[in-house]
């Protein structure tokens, strides 16, 4: 017979258990902040967006979540396989009866190690004043020549000259190629640099490029070597490597950091759009002075030509002239006038004179008496009787005796 | 000041520009003489049609070094 003990050892529903196992789990601070590496693999990307998988190794498996606001933030694509470190909360999905891993932030394996060397290096290398901002140059307004530092076979390098075409056509390029991954990269990108600051005509600035990729690819753009030779570098370096939230200590050290390799070539040129505009308003400045001088120079001229007629001979011919021909015209009337009246004067004159013509007074009836010596007879007195007078008439003459003095008054 | 005369075809961009601009200057705050003023005016026009020549025609030149290893030439 089968025996019951004394005291029955309480008996929980699925629920409660299931309720005790949770606050188990998140009383737990590891539990609750952790971070564990695997391999994916059932790896499901349903609708909804949210994307399940289990991490596993060798001995055990592990299921995970993410959430579809943290997958949106992903910044690679996950695959079945991946070794990945993923870190987030334990926590119990009640309902399938089941422990989970729910991730806010995952990394590929490894990567956990190699930021904390980036990290490393980066307070290694602010410490010899590389990062300093004192150290860093002016890019050049209007570069010549840009030399590029880069991949050829690389996207980067497409991004970049597809932007200088469109931007900058004026410059010339000079890409001085090498790998940008790879152990043997990191003395690649610094002869490249060196070459181009070797050149006898070397660039007016230098663009160093790489795209996207993890931290492991980006990895030469924190070697000590390239980071070092950028700062010392004589011709300022502007840095464009990966995507806009890659930075890598080569971006510290650079006199200027682009977020990508084709921002980069943004920041190195001009836009021949705005260098156009400028050339038109320095043409409307240049037609402005010329006309605005050559205005002044005119206002000045006619003044001057106003001034100058004023004083003209012309003019003072014009006016003595004018005053010759009044005075004459003066003279010419003063003359007649004159004329005038010496015509009439002369006139009286000759009135007079011929109011005094013995031949007038003859023809008013009177006789000249003269004797036969020639004398005018003027008295009676001084005749005699019998006397010879010639007397002249207004015509003619006579010859007269005289009979005797009638009176001698 | 006297018009520099280099042909505009020998000037490259940063030159003819540089050139317009200081005869900008001189032709803003100077007083020259009228023939001075013409020929800086000409000069002027002749260093504004170069740029925009220039910057209408303009082709990226792209030169590419050898990888290391070799002697350098052009792309």
């Amino acid at each position: 017979m089968r025996q019951l003990p004394l005291l029955t050892p309480p008996v929980l529903s699925v629920a409660d258990l299931t309720r005790y196992l949770r606050q188990l789990f998140e009383g737990d601070d590891v539990l609750a902040d952790v971070w564990v590496s695997g391999e994916i693999s059932n790896l499901s990307r349903p609708a909804s967006g949210h994307i399940y998988f289990t991490l596993k190794d060798a001995q055990a498996a592990l299921r995970c979540v993410i959430w579809k606001s943290a997958a949106l933030r992903l910044r690679q694509d996950l695959q079945n396989g991946q070794a990945i470190e993923a870190h987030g909360s334990i926590g119990i999905y009640e309902a399938g009866g089941n422990y989970q891993l729910y991730i806010d932030t995952l990394r590929p394996a490894g990567e956990g190690a190699l930021y904390q060397e980036f990290l490393r290096l980066k307070d290694q290398l602010a410490a010899e004043g590389l990062f300093d901002l004192e150290r860093k140059r002016p890019i050049p307004a209007a570069p010549q020549r840009i030399g590029l530092v880069t991949s050829p076979t690389g996207a980067a390098l497409q991004d970049m000259l597809n932007t200088l075409r469109r931007r900058y056509p004026l410059a010339q390029v000079i890409l001085a190629p090498c790998p940008v991954q790879g152990v043997e990269a990191p003395p690649e990108i610094v002869a490249a640099l060196q070459r181009l600051a070797a050149l006898p005509q070397p660039p007016d600035v230098i663009l160093a490029a790489r795209g996207g990729g993890s931290l492991e690819d980006l990895w030469a753009f924190n070697d000590a070597r390239v980071v070092r030779a950028i700062a010392a570098s004589p011709i300022p370096v502007i840095t464009g490597v990966g995507h806009e939230t890659d930075t890598t200590l080569a971006d510290y050290a650079a006199d200027l950091r682009a977020p990508t390799p084709t921002a980069a070539a943004v920041l190195a040129t001009p836009d021949v759009a705005d260098l156009a505009a400028d050339l038109r308003l320095l043409d409307r400045r240049l037609a402005e002075a010329a006309a605005s001088d050559l205005q002044a120079r005119r206002a000045t001229q006619t003044m001057l030509t106003h001034r100058l007629g004023r004083l003209s001979p012309a003019i003072r011919l014009r006016t003595d002239r004018q005053q010759v021909d009044m005075l004459s015209l003066r003279l010419g009337r003063a003359a007649a006038s004159h004329l005038q009246t010496r015509r009439a004067g002369q006139r009286a004159l000759d009135a007079r004179l011929a109011a005094l013509n013995p031949q007038a007074v003859l023809a008013r009836g009177y006789a000249i008496l003269t004797t036969s010596a020639g004398q005018i007879l003027r008295r009676a007195a001084e005749a005699a009787p019998g006397q010879h007078l010639t007397a002249r008439l207004s015509a003619g003459a006579l010859d007269l005796t005289v009979n005797h003095i009638v009176s001698e008054e | 000041m006297l018009p520099n005369p280099t042909p505009p075809e020998e000037l490259n961009y940063e030159q003819a520009l540089a050139e317009l601009e200081a005869i900008l200057e001189a032709l803003e705050n100077g007083q020259h003489p009228l023939e001075e003023t013409l020929a800086l005016f000409a000069r002027g026009q002749e260093l504004s049609l170069r740029c925009a020549a220039l910057l209408d025609q303009a082709e990226l030149r792209i030169e590419q070094l050898e990888s290391r290893g070799g002697n350098s030439g052009a792309a």
